[in-house]
C-alpha cells in the first residue's frame, strides 16, 4: 500500500487557500491594530495619574485632565445599564419564557432588531427631542428637561436596550429546553422556573451581552452631545450639563492647542482600556460558568 | 428437596393442567406467575384512559386510545418511533401543554376518578402528584442536595430537618445514597450519566408523588447503570404506579407487569408482559416484538 505524499491539483488549491485566508485575516487586523498602536502610542505617553482627577485645562494653559469626564462617562453609563438592563431582560424573558412565537414576540424581537441598527445620533436627536427641548419637564419631582446626565444615560439606555434584549434573548433560549421540563415537571409554575432554573442557567451569558452594551454605550459620542453636552466642571446634579470621555475627545482633538490635543489622545486611551477591561471581564464571567 | 426438582414437576403437570400461555414459558416461575398476572389485572385502576384523541397540530397523533393503567404496577409502553408512546405518557401529566398547537381533541383522562383536562384541574398539582424520568438525564446545574429539594422548595418548604431528611430517603429510593453521601452539596453535574438519571428519580420521588412516568430513562444509559435504574424500579412499584416508555423490548420484558403495544398513533395490543412476549394475539404485536418491523 503506497501512502506516500504525492503533487496533487486539489492539495496545491487547498494549501493556495490557506494562505489567502491568512492573508486576508492579517489584512483585517491591520485597521485595528493600527488604531489601537496609535492611541497606544499617542496616548500612552503623555499619560499622566493626575489626569484622571484632575479638571480640563482652560485653553492654551497647561496641566489639567478629564477626571469630570470619566466621572460623567461612567455615571451616564451607569443611568443608561439602569434603565436598559432590567427592562432588557424582562423583555427578552417575555419573549423567551411566556410568549415564544407568538405574534407580539415576533414584532417586539422585529423592532429590537430594528433598534439595534438605529444610528447613535438618532437615539440623540430623540431624547433631546423629547426631553431636553423642554427646559422645564417636572415627572415625579424630577426636571427631565435641558442638557443632564439623566438625557444622556436615557440616550445611552435606548442604544444599550436591543443589545440587551437580543443577547439575553440569545442566552435564554441557550437554555436546553428539559431543564425547564425538569422544573415544571416537579409542579414549578412558569414564574418559578424562570427564577429558579432558567435566569440562573443563562446569567453568565446575559452578563456578557450587559457588558457588551456597557462597552458600546461608554464610547458613543453623537447621543450624548446632544443631551449632556458637555462641561469644565465637576458635576454637582444629574440636571445639569455633563462631561464625557467621548466628547472631551471630541471637543480637545479639534482645538489648535497641544496639550488639549494630547489630553484627548490620553482619554482616548483610558477610554479603549475601560473598554478592554469590561470586555475581558465579560470573557472571564462568561468562561467561569461553563 | 432439591431446587430443581419442583420445576421439573411443573415442567410435567402444566401443559395438560394449564392454559397455552403457560407452556411457552415453562420456569420455575410459570405457574406462580400465572397465579400472579390475574391479580395484576384485576389490581384497582389508577389511571383511565377514555377514548382519547391528541392532535399536534392538524396531525393526529393518537387514535382512540382506551384503556386503564393498574395501581403500583408497572406498565410499559412499547412499539416504533412515532408511535405515540412517549405523546401518551406525556399526556398523563400535561406535558404536552407546553407544546403550542397540541390538544387532547376527544376523550378523558381520569386519575383517581378526577379527570385532569378539565378545566378545574390545577396542572401544578397534578405534576406533583404525576412525577416524571425524562430520556436525557437532566440534573439542574445545582448541588446534587438542591436538585432533590427543587420540589420542595417550589412547595414552600424550609426546613432544615425535613429538606435533609427528603434528600436521605430520596436518595436511598434512588439506590444513591451510598454512593453521593459524602458529596451532597457539590455539583450534580459531576456525576456519571446513570447516577445522574438516578438522581432524576430521587428528584421525582422527593415529592412523594402516586405515579412515576418514565420517558425511555436507560436509552442514553451504559448496559450497567441500565441494569441498576431496572432494579431501582422493581424496587419503586412497592410504592409507586410506574409508566415507562422504552424502546428496548428485553427491558420491557424485565421490567414491567403489563406492557402496552402501540402502532401509528393506535394501542394495538395491552396484556399481561408475559403474554404479550411470548403469545400476543395480533400479529403485528408479534411481529415487532420477534424484530420483523420497527
Amino acid at each position: 500500500m503506497d501512502l506516500s505524499r504525492k503533487p496533487r491539483v486539489r492539495l496545491i488549491f487547498s494549501r493556495a487557500m490557506d494562505i489567502a485566508v491568512g492573508f486576508v485575516t492579517l489584512a483585517a487586523l491591520v485597521p485595528l491594530a493600527s488604531v489601537l498602536y496609535m492611541v497606544v502610542r499617542k496616548g500612552a505617553g503623555n499619560l499622566r495619574w493626575s489626569m484622571l482627577w484632575e479638571l480640563p485645562p482652560a485653553a492654551g494653559m497647561d496641566g489639567g485632565g478629564f477626571g469630570n469626564a470619566l466621572v460623567g462617562t461612567l455615571l451616564m453609563v451607569a443611568i443608561g445599564a439602569a434603565v436598559s438592563v432590567p427592562t432588557g431582560i424582562l423583555t427578552a424573558i417575555f419573549l423567551t419564557e411566556y410568549s415564544l412565537g407568538s405574534k407580539s414576540a415576533r414584532l417586539i424581537r422585529f423592532c429590537a432588531k430594528i433598534l439595534s441598527g438605529l444610528p447613535s445620533i438618532l437615539a440623540g436627536v430623540f431624547v433631546f427631542g423629547v426631553l431636553v427641548i423642554n427646559r422645564d419637564l417636572h415627572l415625579w419631582g424630577w426636571n427631565f428637561g435641558g442638557f443632564s446626565a439623566i438625557a444622556g444615560g436615557g440616550a445611552l439606555g435606548i442604544l444599550m436596550l436591543p443589545i440587551v434584549i437580543l443577547s439575553a434573548e440569545e442566552a435564554l433560549l441557550r437554555v436546553p429546553r428539559f431543564l425547564r421540563e425538569a422544573s415544571l415537571a416537579l409542579g414549578a409554575n412558569r414564574t418559578q422556573t424562570v427564577l429558579h432554573i432558567t435566569l440562573p442557567a443563562a446569567i453568565s451569558t446575559i452578563i456578557t451581552g450587559v457588558m457588551l452594551a456597557v462597552a458600546r454605550a461608554a464610547g458613543e459620542t453623537a447621543p450624548i452631545l446632544f443631551t449632556a453636552l458637555f462641561t469644565s466642571y465637576w458635576i454637582s446634579s444629574l440636571h445639569e450639563p455633563t462631561a464625557s470621555m467621548a466628547v472631551l475627545i471630541y471637543n480637545f482633538s479639534s482645538v489648535p492647542y497641544d496639550n488639549m490635543v494630547n489630553m484627548a489622545w490620553s482619554a482616548s486611551f483610558v477610554l479603549i482600556f475601560i473598554v478592554l477591561v469590561t470586555n475581558i471581564v465579560s470573557h472571564l464571567v462568561a468562561n467561569r460558568s461553563k | 428437596m432439591s431446587p430443581t426438582s419442583p420445576t421439573s414437576m411443573m415442567d410435567e403437570s402444566i401443559p395438560t393442567a394449564q392454559t397455552d400461555e403457560v407452556v411457552v414459558s415453562p420456569d420455575a416461575s410459570a405457574s406462580s406467575s400465572t397465579v400472579e398476572k390475574s391479580v395484576r389485572l384485576s389490581a384497582p385502576t389508577i389511571i383511565d384512559i377514555n377514548n382519547v384523541d391528541f392532535h399536534y397540530g392538524a396531525n393526529k397523533a393518537l387514535h382512540n386510545i382506551h384503556f386503564p393503567i393498574k395501581e403500583k404496577l408497572v406498565t410499559a409502553f412499547i412499539g416504533p418511533s412515532g408511535c405515540g408512546k412517549s405523546t401518551l405518557l406525556r399526556c398523563l401529566n400535561r406535558m404536552n401543554d407546553l407544546i403550542d398547537g397540541t390538544r387532547v381533541s376527544a376523550g378523558s383522562i381520569k386519575i383517581s376518578g378526577v379527570d385532569i383536562y378539565h378545566p378545574s384541574v390545577d396542572v401544578i398539582e397534578l405534576r406533583k402528584r404525576v412525577g416524571m424520568v425524562f430520556q436525557k438525564s437532566n440534573p439542574f446545574p445545582k448541588s446534587i442536595y438542591e436538585n432533590v429539594v427543587y420540589g420542595l422548595r417550589l412547595q414552600g418548604v424550609s426546613d432544615k430537618a425535613r429538606l435533609d431528611e427528603t434528600v436521605e430517603r430520596s436518595l436511598r429510593g434512588a439506590a444513591l445514597w451510598e454512593e453521593v453521601r459524602d458529596r451532597l452539596h457539590t455539583s450534580a453535574l459531576g456525576l456519571s450519566g446513570g447516577q445522574q438519571q438516578r438522581l432524576c428519580i430521587a428528584r421525582a420521588i422527593a415529592v412523594e408523588p402516586e405515579i412515576i412516568l418514565m420517558d425511555e430513562p436507560c436509552s442514553a444509559l451504559d448496559p450497567i447503570a441500565t441494569v441498576k435504574v431496572e432494579e431501582l424500579i422493581h424496587q419503586l412499584k412497592q410504592d409507586y404506579t410506574i409508566v415507562i416508555v422504552t424502546h428496548n423490548m428485553q427491558q420491557a420484558g424485565r421490567c414491567s407487569d403489563i406492557t402496552a403495544f402501540f402502532y401509528m398513533g393506535k394501542l394495538i395490543e395491552i396484556d399481561a408482559t408475559e403474554k404479550i412476549f411470548t403469545n400476543p394475539s395480533q400479529k403485528q404485536t408479534e411481529d415487532y416484538i420477534s424484530g420483523r418491523f420497527g
